[in-house]
């Protein structure tokens, strides 16, 4: 109504003006509507309008409303702060930088600090070494001056080492990618290869929603994968063939399979010869590996061991020619945990010049990631060594991230697992929880009628009742009837009990008002 | 009532079938034509993999092959990264002296960066200094104090995501420092901050270009990011020229024309594009012409997309800068209430050239707030824009004062880069317009000049049988000869037949009177050798 009102007023007022531009437009949507050229919910790209990210959406903008109100209203709810457990962002929740690399990025920002002589009073001598080796790979020392698209060749010398470092086999920095996290990374290669919605990809279910997101934004088709929950979230190419040929049978032209190793929500570290298996699996279907392995740092099982799908491959006897691979990493996880820095990188072996160049090409529009997160990525690849001055400090902060992270890994799986009608596989890897939720039918009932999907009611009631964030499992995949939640390994330690023993009585109290 | 609820009440229901994916953001579609085309050939190869082991892999085509590369970025094309920069990279592996002039990249051609801001940041990345009785000694307390302030508007330091959209403690001081500027308040809520303002320019046009159908007013000569986003997207660039003989002005009546032409082809025209300061044209937009520019967005239901990252770098008086929001305001309703207007903004230009710190925002206008959200949702994809980015950002609109500590040092060493620029305007058109054969406007703002090369016939031919275009001929002969690296007028757009290359003003000030005889001398020469008095390329 309004806008007919202000549509007429506008046409009074400037009686030069052209008749509604739209009946021009060839789109049915704007042939309707004479505003079609101004940016409405109903004009825009609906690529965009499908595109959801639970990690970030509605049960996140509620608990920042409850956070807002504690502060205006403290006592006003039954718990004094809010707890994200909906987004691995470490730091956020207490987690200290790595003081080493820190250091080293101080330095880079501020170089004049190098000829000072206070600053060795303030920073060990191996972070100002570093610096400068830093320093002086990066042309004219301009930390401030865009880089190479690919990101500046020194540290990708550094990085490719340190991927040879750790897989045994070499790796070429010109293979590498620098990227402001890796999420940019996996939109680049989601655009490369998405001509329309019958380009498929296959994905895990459940799923990090940052595939399925970005594949909605580019047009294509997700093509899912069931991971198996009784066997630990278990990878099988059964279930990986089955669904190729489904989609194939559908006319859809499957491009990439997507492995995400450790998983996440799910947890899961991938056994060698399963990743020889997928391995296989993608060179015999001519699929694109798509390995997100964001999480190789975070281990906490003695008996598994992450091993990257590169050197799964060249331990094979694959080469370049024998299969495509792209290897996404970043300083966001791990025990460094630097989300804020938006550094990542993408390893891109076995593609041709001609769509390597198509590649360049397209992070050449950006025209390059941030400085800082590229030292940072190369810092992460290449840590102090033994023998350096930072070595045993450093090893002393590392260790204690990473096996605080494992013993909160396991209180709070043996805390899920310790509640009625709930399941929780171990974390083996990665930083999340994913329990499975077996709600009494009362729930369901009273979720289907506000509307809700019995994880999201679940997870809206355990906000509201006790400050803790979930992301609710349907914003993952899971297969339909069953019911997860994603809870994060990220409080600090001393927390965890208190969050604990919130859970238990809110499920309780829970399983109490709904029991069948 | 849970807010969540729609979206995963419709995700049960689909959810049934298993083989159809349990999410509702990526259905699939239910029919699907199977055509015989390439596609489905080459699927049916892979077919015959399915169930053999074993099966020989030399049979099996690439994946990855060029010719199954999403159509949209093939035809994407970037020339401040082109050619001409790939040539020069080879010729510097050579061992050659290359100035390059083709990125507006201030630090890496010797420009220092402000001293103050990287303390700043230096002490955010290292946050355990602040506790070292030793710190006095190497920072002044008033980067020290802004050092904990932006620390407490972060959630857990620089290594923590913040809110998508950005901190809000720095968009709020974006927010006010819009207000001061333009006189009108601000509102924090609708400033979005992202990894440099190229993010924002490419976030912006995904959300609204759905189809070749829908075109973007461009003006051309153009900043290229514009014209390889709009292909990324698969929207079409609807170009309107702009005047070189005026100065590089824009007149309101050829974009009428050019609106008209592209409906006449079927193309809604949904935005316009406006640089301002130029670039690669450098010319400063008058107020009567953003007036002219506002009045015709609100008749034709346009958005105003403008680049404003050039607002520091004026190096004349008779037309500051004056952003596109303020004229929007001052025009009142029903103009100020209904036009829709993104603005863009950068720590990389200006007399902070911080372009490897990937610093931006951009602010919406009279947006509704569901795309607002849907905007915020496709932000919140990539999680977070970098945070020392956003500490810069915060840094720039809001400098050191007089009576800081650091005030006279940064108002020092800020004047002196901005001095220094405006002289190397004028030495850079001055040289240009001394040359045989070249005409130049002069760079009222921005980075760049843009000289026309009237090219003789000779040289034109020369260049067609060589496979190139004339000016990236050129400027081919001109980076050989002389290790200048510029980009060719080509790859902005320029109207036919006529040819320009782009430099940035950069290259350090002592070195400007060498750079330009060498150029002088190049241009001679390429003239002596082609010119043959039988006319030129047209102007």
């Amino acid at each position: 109504m309004r806008r007919f009102a202000t549509e007429r007023a506008k046409r009074l007022l400037l009686a030069s003006r052209s008749p509604p531009s739209a009946f021009l437009c060839s789109s049915p949507a704007a042939a309707m509507d004479p505003a079609a050229g101004v940016v409405t919910v109903d004009t825009i790209n609906p690529k965009v309008l499908k595109c959801e990210y639970a990690v970030r959406g509605e049960i996140v903008s509620h608990a920042q409303r409850l956070q807002q109100e504690l502060q205006n209203k403290p006592g006003f709810h039954p718990f004094d702060e809010i707890l994200y457990c909906n987004i691995g962002n470490p730091q956020s929740l207490g987690q200290p930088p790595v003081t080493f690399f820190r250091e080293v990025l101080a330095l880079c920002d501020h170089p004049p600090l190098l000829d000072k002589s206070e600053t060795h009073a303030l920073f060990s001598a191996d972070a100002i070494a570093r610096a400068w080796q830093i320093l002086d790979v990066i042309p004219g020392r301009a930390t401030g001056a865009y880089s190479h698209s690919q990101g500046i060749k020194g540290l990708r010398d550094a990085i490719a080492a340190g991927i040879a470092d750790r897989d045994g086999f070499p790796a070429n920095p010109d293979d590498i990618f620098l990227t402001d996290g890796a999420s940019p990374a996996v939109h680049m290669m989601m655009q490369l290869l998405t001509r329309s919605e019958k380009d498929g990809i296959l994905c895990p279910i459940p799923q990090y929603p940052l595939y399925s997101a970005s594949i909605a934004l580019h047009g294509g088709s997700l093509v899912p994968y069931y991971l198996d929950e009784s066997t630990g979230w278990g990878l099988e190419i059964s279930e990986l063939k089955k669904q190729l040929e489904d989609a194939r049978s559908k006319g859809i032209t499957v491009r990439a399979l997507v492995v995400i190793n450790p998983g996440n929500p799910t947890g899961q570290v991938l056994a060698e010869e399963n990743q020889r298996e997928i391995v296989n699996f993608c060179k015999n279907q001519g699929l694109v590996l798509l390995a997100d392995e964001v999480y190789q740092e975070n281990i906490y099982v003695d008996d598994k061991k992450f091993n990257s799908f590169k050197k799964i491959t060249r331990s094979m006897g694959y080469g370049d020619d024998d299969i495509p691979l792209v290897s996404f990493q970043s300083v966001s996880k791990g025990y460094y945990g630097e989300c804020g820095k938006r550094g990542g990188y993408m390893e891109v072996t076995g593609f041709n010049a001609e769509v390597r160049e198509q590649i360049y090409k397209v992070a050449s529009v950006n025209l390059c990631s941030n400085i800082s997160g590229q030292i940072l990525a190369s810092l992460v690849m290449n840590p102090p060594n033994v023998g350096d001055e930072s070595y045993e400090s450093f090893s002393a902060e590392k260790n204690a991230i990473l096996s605080s992270l494992a013993r909160r890994a396991k209180a709070l799986e043996d805390a899920f697992n310790s509640l009625e009608g709930v399941t929780c596989n171990k974390a083996e890897g990665a930083m999340y929880l994913f329990p499975r939720l077996r709600l009494p039918q009362k729930a369901i009932s009273a979720a289907k009628a506000v509307n809700a999907a019995p994880d999201a009611f679940y997870a809206r009631r355990l906000l509201d009742a006790t400050g803790i964030v979930v992301v609710p499992g349907s914003g993952f995949g899971q297969v339909p009837g069953t019911w997860h939640v994603r809870c994060t390994i990220l409080p600090q330690e001393d927390k965890i009990p208190a969050i604990i023993s919130r859970l238990k009585a809110f499920h309780e109290a829970f399983m109490e008002e709904f029991h069948d | 009532m849970l807010g969540v609820g729609g979206a995963d009440g419709r995700r049960e229901t689909r959810g049934r079938e298993r083989d159809c994916v349990a999410l509702s953001s990526f259905p699939l579609p239910s029919v699907l034509p199977l055509k015989c085309n390439e596609t489905t050939e080459w699927n049916k190869e892979r077919f015959s993999g399915i169930g053999g082991e074993g099966s020989p892999s030399g049979m099996a085509p690439k994946p990855l092959d060029y010719e199954s590369l999403n159509e949209n970025v093939k035809k994407v094309a970037y020339a401040v990264r082109g050619e001409l920069y790939l040539r020069a990279s080879e010729l510097q592996k050579e061992g050659k002296k290359i100035i390059f002039t083709n990125v507006g990249n201030p630090h890496a051609l010797g420009q220092k960066p402000l001293t103050f801001p990287r303390q700043v940041v230096a002490l955010c990345q290292a946050p355990f200094l602040l506790d070292d009785p030793n710190v006095e000694l190497l920072f002044p307390a008033d980067a020290i104090d802004r050092a904990k302030h932006y620390l407490s508007l972060t959630s857990g330091g620089l290594g923590a995501y913040s809110d998508s959209r950005g901190l809000p403690g720095i968009r709020k001081e974006i927010a006010e420092f819009i207000g001061r500027r333009d006189g009108y308040p601000s509102d924090p809520e609708l400033i979005y901050l992202t990894d440099g303002a190229s993010k924002g320019v490419m976030q912006i046009l995904n959300t609204i270009i759905r189809s070749e159908n829908d075109g973007i007013l461009v003006p051309v000569p153009q900043y290229p990011l514009y014209s390889a986003t709009i292909s990324l997207y698969g929207g079409s660039l609807v170009p309107y020229y702009l005047e070189e003989e005026a100065n590089w002005g824009l007149d309101i009546n050829h974009i009428h024309q050019s609106v008209a032409a592209a409906r006449m082809k079927g193309i809604c025209v949904r935005a316009l594009v406006i640089i301002n300061p130029g670039n690669p044209t450098g010319q400063c937009l008058s107020e009567a012409n953003l007036r002219e520019l506002l009045k015709f967005c609100f008749q034709e239901n346009i958005v105003l997309l403008a680049d404003e990252v050039y607002q520091q770098n004026i190096y004349q008086n008779e037309r500051p800068f004056i952003s596109a929001r303020k004229i929007l305001l001052d025009m009142g309703p029903p103009i100020s209430t209904e036009v829709q207007l993104v603005s863009f903004h950068t720590v990389s230009k200006g007399y902070w050239g911080e372009c490897g710190q990937r610093g931006g925002y951009f602010e919406m206008t009279n947006l509704p707030a569901k795309t607002v959200d849907e905007i915020y949702k496709v932000a919140s994809v990539s999680l977070s824009p970098n945070v020392p980015g956003q500490i810069f950002l915060g840094l720039m609109v809001n400098p050191p004062k007089p009576g800081d500590i650091s005030y006279l040092r940064f108002a020092a060493e800020s004047n002196a880069i901005l001095e220094s620029l405006k002289r190397r305007a004028h030495i850079m058109t001055d040289g240009f317009n001394s040359c045989r054969n070249v005409v130049c406007n002069f760079t009222e703002g921005a980075m760049y000049s843009f000289p026309q090369i009237r090219l003789p016939p000779k040289a034109i031919e020369a260049a067609k049988r060589a496979g190139k275009a004339p000016d990236v001929f050129y400027c081919l002969k001109l980076v050989e000869a002389t290790g200048i690296s510029t980009v060719p007028g080509s790859g902005f757009g320029q109207k036919e037949g006529v040819f320009h290359l782009r430099t940035t003003i950069l290259p350090a000030e002592e070195e400007m009177p060498a750079i330009m005889d060498s150029f002088k001398k190049f241009n001679d020469e390429f003239m002596e050798q082609y010119e043959d008095y039988r006319g030129y390329s047209r102007m």
